[in-house]
């Protein structure tokens, strides 16, 4: 069986490629947008942190010999921990300033935390294990499907839907949609927001880290993998719209579609697809599909 | 009247914004149980004093004690919990929350407050508009809201800034209703008012503000007598 010439099989496995990069995608946007909501600021080192954490995954298997597992839970904790200590020292002062200054503080972040890993561990990819009980692929009979990818869209989808669900339908969640209309009103209230905003910065970036520790088994680790998926995942976030939790989710996801049967159907398209879409969408919504015009 | 309870002092009150000194040295006091009126021009000063009070300005200094406690170096999420309840200026309805995201947003300071239902009972619209996004509340009911939501945790002293302001004359009594029967609770109560026929039969004392300071204090029975200062200072 074929779709528009292409054989089913290698049409569905590319659409789950695509779903994998696409979970990547979603996590680190959704991540950007949950800071850039409460914290005003455009996270730049978010690729760099993003590849914090497949080094996490990597140094606790070579030194420590702590398995996949582990480094789910510990990537995140030891990243995120990293990431509130950025806050209180760095971010806290540059709050009332312009969006440039966060943007270029988080660049020159970027650079530093990118800068030391490459002194340390050169350019060249380390590679890291499928967890075991991930490892093979299921026969489905209409695909064969690689286990561990239909893991990492499974691990995504329910930590981006966890997410979307606290912010949306909780109290704490109230507190943070409130806190990103209006910080002061909501501290006035009695909320500790201060310590609210250190404490979403910190998970935006766990988030980014549990990318990473997912990405580590599909990729090569090295210190630039959070440079190179960054500027798709801004891209992503300039067609989804900025602050807008499920449309982050939706459009890291659909973009990781497009681009994986981009590769099916015209694969020197596949790396430039999504700025194409970026540039129609800015044209037709400048605040992004899912984004409201100010 | 129990001899009266002093549940607010400001003294010597300086407050700035950046560079702009706007509050040169603000004398009030609020007893427990009272409804005390801030009167003045536009730009006197009286939602700064407000603001002031719960740590919004940029920089403050003098004395403001509330229910005995000092509160001018106490950063604005501690201030709230010394129980108060604030209203502001511009209502401050959040637009990604529903009606009743709004309602149960400030967190509860002291187990004094009313119920949900008790609030639905004095504000039934917004019982019937709770899963409306709370800007698309009409501007009443905003209002109402934004009342509502402090009566909920419990807060003793209620800071309301112009609470009258571009509304309907039915909802402005209705709104005069609710501080009436607020006051009958006990609760004490800072209102900021430009219409002077709204808030003159509600409050206890009156002070006029004026460039940044208080120019003046009076209590209703001497309502009459102050009309001539009234007319020249706020033109009513
Ligand atoms: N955020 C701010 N930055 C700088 N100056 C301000 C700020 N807010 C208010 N002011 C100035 O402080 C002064 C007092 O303003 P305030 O809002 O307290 O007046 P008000 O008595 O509440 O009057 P009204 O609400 O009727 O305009 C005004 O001169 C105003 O221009
Ligand atoms: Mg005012």
């Amino acid at each position: 069986m074929e779709i528009f010439g292409v054989p089913i099989q290698a049409f569905l496995g590319q659409l789950l490629l695509g779903l994998v990069n696409g979970s990547f995608y979603a996590m680190l946007s959704l991540g950007l947008a949950v800071i850039f909501g409460l914290l005003n600021i455009i996270n730049f080192s978010h690729g760099a942190l993003y590849m914090m954490g497949a080094y996490v995954a990597f140094l606790a298997l070579d030194l420590l010999g702590l398995g996949f597992w582990w480094s789910l839970a510990l990537a995140p904790l030891i990243v995120g921990g990293f990431g509130i200590i950025i806050e209180r020292l760095l971010m806290r002062w540059i709050y009332k300033l312009d969006h440039l200054y966060g943007l270029l503080l988080t660049f020159g972040l970027a650079l530093i935390i990118e800068g030391v890993y490459r002194y340390f561990f050169g350019v060249s990819g380390q590679p890291y294990p499928v967890p075991d009980a991930l490892r093979g692929a299921t026969d489905l009979g209409f695909m064969i499907l690689p286990n561990y990818r239909a893991f990492v869209v499974l691990a995504s989808l329910i930590v981006c839907l966890g997410t979307w669900y606290v912010i949306e339908r909780t109290r704490l969640g109230a507190y943070l949609r409130a806190g990103t209309e209006n910080p002061q009103l909501v501290q006035a209230f009695g909320v500790n927001v201060p310590l609210m905003v250190t404490l979403t910065f910190g998970f935006g970036v766990a988030l980014a880290a549990i990318g990473g520790v997912l990405a580590a088994p599909v990729i090569q680790i090295n210190p630039l993998m959070g440079s190179n998926i960054i500027i798709v995942v801004f891209a992503v976030v300039v067609i989804g719209g900025m602050g807008s939790i499920l449309g982050s989710i939706l459009t890291g996801l659909g973009l990781g579609v497009i681009e994986g049967l981009a590769k099916v159907y015209y694969a020197e398209a596949s790396s430039t697809v999504v700025f194409v879409i970026m540039a129609i969408v800015l044209m037709v919504r400048p605040a992004g599909l899912f984004g409201k015009e100010k | 009247m129990t001899t009266a309870v002093e549940f607010l002092r400001i003294t010597d009150l300086h407050a700035f914004y950046g560079e702009s000194h706007i509050l040169h040295g603000v004398d009030l006091s609020v007893n427990r149980g009272e409804v005390v009126t801030l009167l003045g021009r536009n730009g006197a000063g009286r939602t700064t004093t407000l603001k002031s009070i719960l740590g919004l300005v940029g920089h403050r200094s003098g004395s403001i004690m509330i229910n005995g406690r000092e509160a001018i170096g106490l950063p604005p999420h501690k201030i709230a919990h010394l129980g108060i309840g604030y209203c502001p200026e511009e209502r401050g309805i959040f637009s990604s929350l529903s009606c009743e995201e709004n309602l149960l947003l400030p967190p509860v300071v002291a187990s004094t407050g009313l119920s949900v239902d008790e609030i639905y009972d004095m504000f039934p619209n917004l019982k019937e508009r709770r899963m409306s996004q709370g800007t698309r509340l009409s501007g009443g009911e905003q209002q109402m809201l934004a009342v509502a939501r402090i009566l909920r945790t419990g807060a003793q002293l209620l800071l309301l800034d112009e609470i009258s302001e571009g509304l309907a004359p039915v909802i402005v009594q209705a709104l005069g209703r609710t501080i009436r029967m607020l006051r009958e609770k006990g609760y004490t109560i800072v209102m900021v008012e430009q219409n002077f026929r709204f808030a003159a039969p509600l409050a206890d004392r009156f002070y006029v503000m004026e460039h940044g300071r208080i120019v003046e204090a009076f209590s209703a029975g001497e309502m009459r007598s102050k009309m001539g200062m009234l007319h020249e200072f706020l033109g009513i």
